[in-house]
């Protein structure tokens, strides 16, 4: 079809191709120049990056692929990064294995290198159920402040991350087990509710004598022997003291009676199998200064 | 070659064809339903029989009526399976929007959106549910609708294959109903869009092996001399999907009457052959799909042709050759070796200008018709789908380098850049393409309400802001946030840190999902009002066709 057969475009002047589909005709407009002078750049910068990388694989007598000018490798480039921060870290990770606790704490440094191994560690391994800087949750304790379960000293929270919390599998883990008074039927509802006001007036927060004083013997029959006559409890078998504003399952009057009536014995594992230990000690002095260390 | 309005002797072949087909595999899911190894299957094989069963005694009953009557007949188009096809399109459009509205609100309150009991609910199930649910029952749909439509009207011909449109579009309903209920009941083959089971991925290959058949019969008895380019666009995508479909789901029934497979790759062959698949659906199902419908609705619309067919030409060959080897860059800093990552990479940055290529024709049709912009808000939808395209399109070769890549991968980044692909572009040229085709298709004079549209584009507008700008700075937080050390080596935040930052974007991102779903309801409003004939919608039966927006099927060729 020579060029003057074409119909040409009233509004733009341009020819179109002719065709028509539908009522649908094609302007003969040229490839817009901006366009194809960035595309050819792209390409470019696209051809320099491949003989820059490794990239064509498969051409005879070049291995498995052309290595690229710059003979660059994220396997290289990551073992070399490694090798480089293990030996930036060996100094401090060495002391850290060599000190006591006590002596971390006093070496401003080697404090330092175990509070930021510490915090790293706590992020990825801990904060998932301890909440984020330790602030805890419904069930797990806070460890941010100066209220503790077990022991809070540096050798006690070792202890306790090395060991666990009732960890089946390792002897030396820290054990007790509250009875699960309603549903094993050690005693009645109406018991229960008692001891939930005995419980209550601690914290002075019962106004129904009559049941605190019926709960009396039952507290010292059932109860006393681990959180005290007065409510105190006792640190060396992890019995929370019921006098205070803390709950680590919530202080209302049901969460009281549903912890008569279940128990609650939470397990926490043992970190000694898992992490090593630098890894233990960095997050022992890490835990220690969240707030409530001894 | 010229055809008569004489109704010509019904050919009964491809109704016998399709009820045969259908007939062989309800005997198949019985044998199967009677045997079967898990619930999955059984209750998979069940559902089959009965939709098979429900399909053939419609098929019966209608071809019972049909008397003398050719439906066939060559010298009218296809127009009811287009608009069953608009139907299914909205239907599974607000189905999956809604999903997506959940998980997003899932992911803001995990608590309050948490449902124990009812374990289908999870976000695991539903995230599947919704990514389907968009992008192949809503996109597909439009895909199918819109080729049939454009297909006959560009090639000035019949749909070819009597009966057999019909099976491509009930028995891709099936296969979606299947894909959906099989990620409620946890039926996973675990790759990424690719995840109904190869039971599933048989049926789907046979109807699209008919769809390609339907397709490739209408070009070949067209009364035009050439093929339109929305026409190229639309088999490009039909022929891939089929491609990438059949080689990412090669795999090894557990066993022929159980719901589980093995798949043929393992390892990093099967992580590149998957990102192949996965990056190239968005290549050729999500773009070259859609800019058919570019290519045909927008000039359409305003009137104007083409803006340069010799662009069209060098953008389609460039794109569909380079666009097939950038999936590498999904695998960036993986197994994956080097070289592979650096050929993904370099190939992402040469696609950059072949993908504008689409947006530049595009936009540059409205050359004559710019006041459209402001007066008919389906142009504007149209056009600024195309800007967010050419968006889209600029921010997958920048993230594609390696060192951004180092950045916004895994991130909610990647989350924001396909939304704002699928939400902008996709969505608003299928919405477009609807809203042009409802008053054509049932003859109406013009849509039920224009300001309903208006009030659809920009609810919608704001709502793909909210998405876009939340999920960009929510991902590049994240990105900084995994990447920050502290002055001993060790990382500054821990995971959770990073997942609680994200909070407010969360919400402000499940509150412009809200708003995207909200325009397609009203969307599916001012439709249905269109279709019952009120307001502006009147009977368009007095208008000529050529104000119809519809050419007789026999007018000569120009």
């Amino acid at each position: 079809m020579s060029k003057e057969d074409k119909p040409v475009d009233e509004h733009s002047g341009i020819e179109t191709t002719g065709h028509s589909w539908d009522g649908i005709s094609e302007l003969n407009n040229p490839l817009p120049r901006w366009w194809l002078i960035v595309w050819y750049i792209s390409i470019g910068i696209a051809v320099i990056y491949m003989i820059l990388m490794p990239a064509i694989p498969a051409l005879p007598g070049l291995g498995t692929n052309t290595p690229g000018i710059r003979n660059a490798s994220d396997r290289d480039n990551v073992a070399v990064a490694m090798a480089e921060l293990n030996v930036e870290r060996s100094v401090s990770s060495n002391a850290l294995l060599g000190a006591s606790l006590e002596e971390i704490q006093t070496d401003r440094d080697l404090q330092q290198f175990a509070l930021a191994m510490g915090e790293s560690l706590f992020g990825d391994n801990c904060a998932t159920c301890h909440g984020a800087g330790g602030r805890g949750a419904k069930g797990y304790p806070v460890l941010a402040d100066d209220v503790w379960l077990w022991d809070g000293t540096l050798d006690g929270i070792e202890t306790t991350l090395r060991h666990g919390i009732r960890h089946e599998g390792d002897d030396a883990t820290r054990f007790s087990a509250m009875p699960r008074f309603g549903r094993d039927k050690l005693l009645t509802s109406q018991q229960i509710d008692d001891l939930t006001e005995y419980v209550l007036n601690f914290s002075g927060r019962s106004d129904d004598t009559e049941a605190v004083n019926r709960a009396a013997p039952l507290w010292s029959v059932q109860c006393s022997s681990c959180h005290g006559e007065n409510g105190m409890g006792d640190r060396t078998l992890g019995a929370p003291n019921l006098t205070d504003t803390d709950w680590l399952y919530g202080g209302q009057r049901d969460d009281i009676y549903s912890t008569i009536y279940n128990a609650r014995n939470s397990h926490m594992p043992a970190w000694g199998d898992r992490l090593d230990d630098a890894s233990i000690k960095a997050l022992a002095v890490y835990v220690h200064s969240l707030g409530g260390g001894e | 070659m010229v055809r008569t309005h004489a109704t010509t002797p019904r050919d009964n072949t491809s109704l016998f064809a399709v009820g045969g087909i259908l007939g062989i595999f309800l005997l198949l899911a019985l044998v199967i339903a009677g045997r079967a190894q898990d619930a999955a299957m059984e209750m998979h094989a069940w559902m089959f029989v009965a939709l098979a069963t429900l399909f053939i005694a419609s098929l019966s009953l209608w071809a019972g009526g049909l008397g003398e009557r050719n439906p066939f007949d060559e010298s009218e188009y296809e127009d009811t399976i287009v608009k069953w096809g608009v139907f299914a399109s909205m239907f599974w459009g607000i189905a999956g929007l809604l999903v997506g509205v959940i998980i997003a609100s899932q992911l803001t309150f995990p608590n309050l959106f948490y449902f124990p009991e009812l374990g289908w609910t999870n976000f695991g199930r539903l995230r599947p549910l919704h990514t389907s649910a968009v992008i192949f029952a809503f996109g597909g749909n439009v895909l199918m609708a819109t080729s049939f439509y454009v297909v006959q009207r560009t090639c000035r011909t019949r749909l070819a294959g009597g009966m057999w449109p019909w099976f491509v579009f009930w028995g891709y309903q099936i296969f979606i109903v299947l894909a959906a209920t099989g990620y409620l009941a946890g039926v996973t083959q675990s790759k990424e869009y690719a995840e109904p089971e190869w039971y599933a991925d048989l049926w789907l290959t046979l109807v699209w092996v008919a769809y390609l058949l339907v397709f490739l019969g209408t070009l070949w008895k067209r009364k035009e001399p050439h093929i339109y380019v929305a026409n190229w666009f639309y088999l490009s995508f039909i022929v891939t999907i089929a491609m990438l479909h059949i080689v990412n789901n090669l795999s090894v029934p557990v066993s022929l009457t159980g719901s589980k497979s093995v798949q043929v790759f393992s390892g990093v062959q099967d992580a590149m052959t998957q990102w192949w698949y996965g990056h190239n659906a968005v290549g050729f199902f999500l773009t070259t799909g859609f800019l058919a419908i570019m290519y045909y609705f927008i000039p359409k619309r305003v009137n104007r042709p083409v803006y340069s067919y010799r662009l069209s030409i060098v953008h389609f060959w460039s794109l569909i050759f380079i666009y097939i080897w950038a999936g590498p860059h999904h695998l960036h800093y993986t197994a994956l070796p080097q070289w592979a990552q650096t050929l993904g990479m370099a190939f992402s940055i040469m696609l950059w200008m072949p993908s504008w290529g689409g947006m530049i024709n595009g936009v540059m049709t409205l050359s004559g018709a710019w006041d459209k912009l402001r007066t008919d808000p389906v142009v504007r939808m149209m056009i600024v789908s195309l800007a967010f395209y050419g968006m889209a399109t600029f921010e997958g070769p920048l993230m594609s380098v390696r060192a951004v890549n180092a950045l916004s991968h895994y991130t909610e980044w990647g989350i924001g850049h396909v939304h704002s692909g699928a939400l902008g572009w996709v969505g608003y040229i299928s919405f477009g393409a609807i809203y042009c085709l409802v008053p054509w298709l049932w003859k109406r004079k013009a849509l039920y309400s224009k300001s309903l549209v208006e009030w659809h584009f920009w609810i919608s507008t704001i709502g793909i802001l909210f998405y876009m700008i939340s999920m960009w700075f929510a991902g590049i937080t994240e990105g900084l946030m995994w990447r920050a050390y502290n002055q001993f080596g060790f990382l500054e935040y821990s995971f959770v840190e990073t997942v609680e930052a994200k909070h407010i974007s969360y919400m402000i991102r499940a509150l412009g999902g809200l708003l995207y779903f909200s325009g397609a309801v009203i969307m599916a409003y001012n439709l249905v009002r269109t279709v019952l004939g009120h307001g502006e919608a009147t009977d368009a039966i007095n208008l000529t066709p050529a104000e119809q927006g519809v050419r007789p099927m026999l007018q000569p060729a120009e």
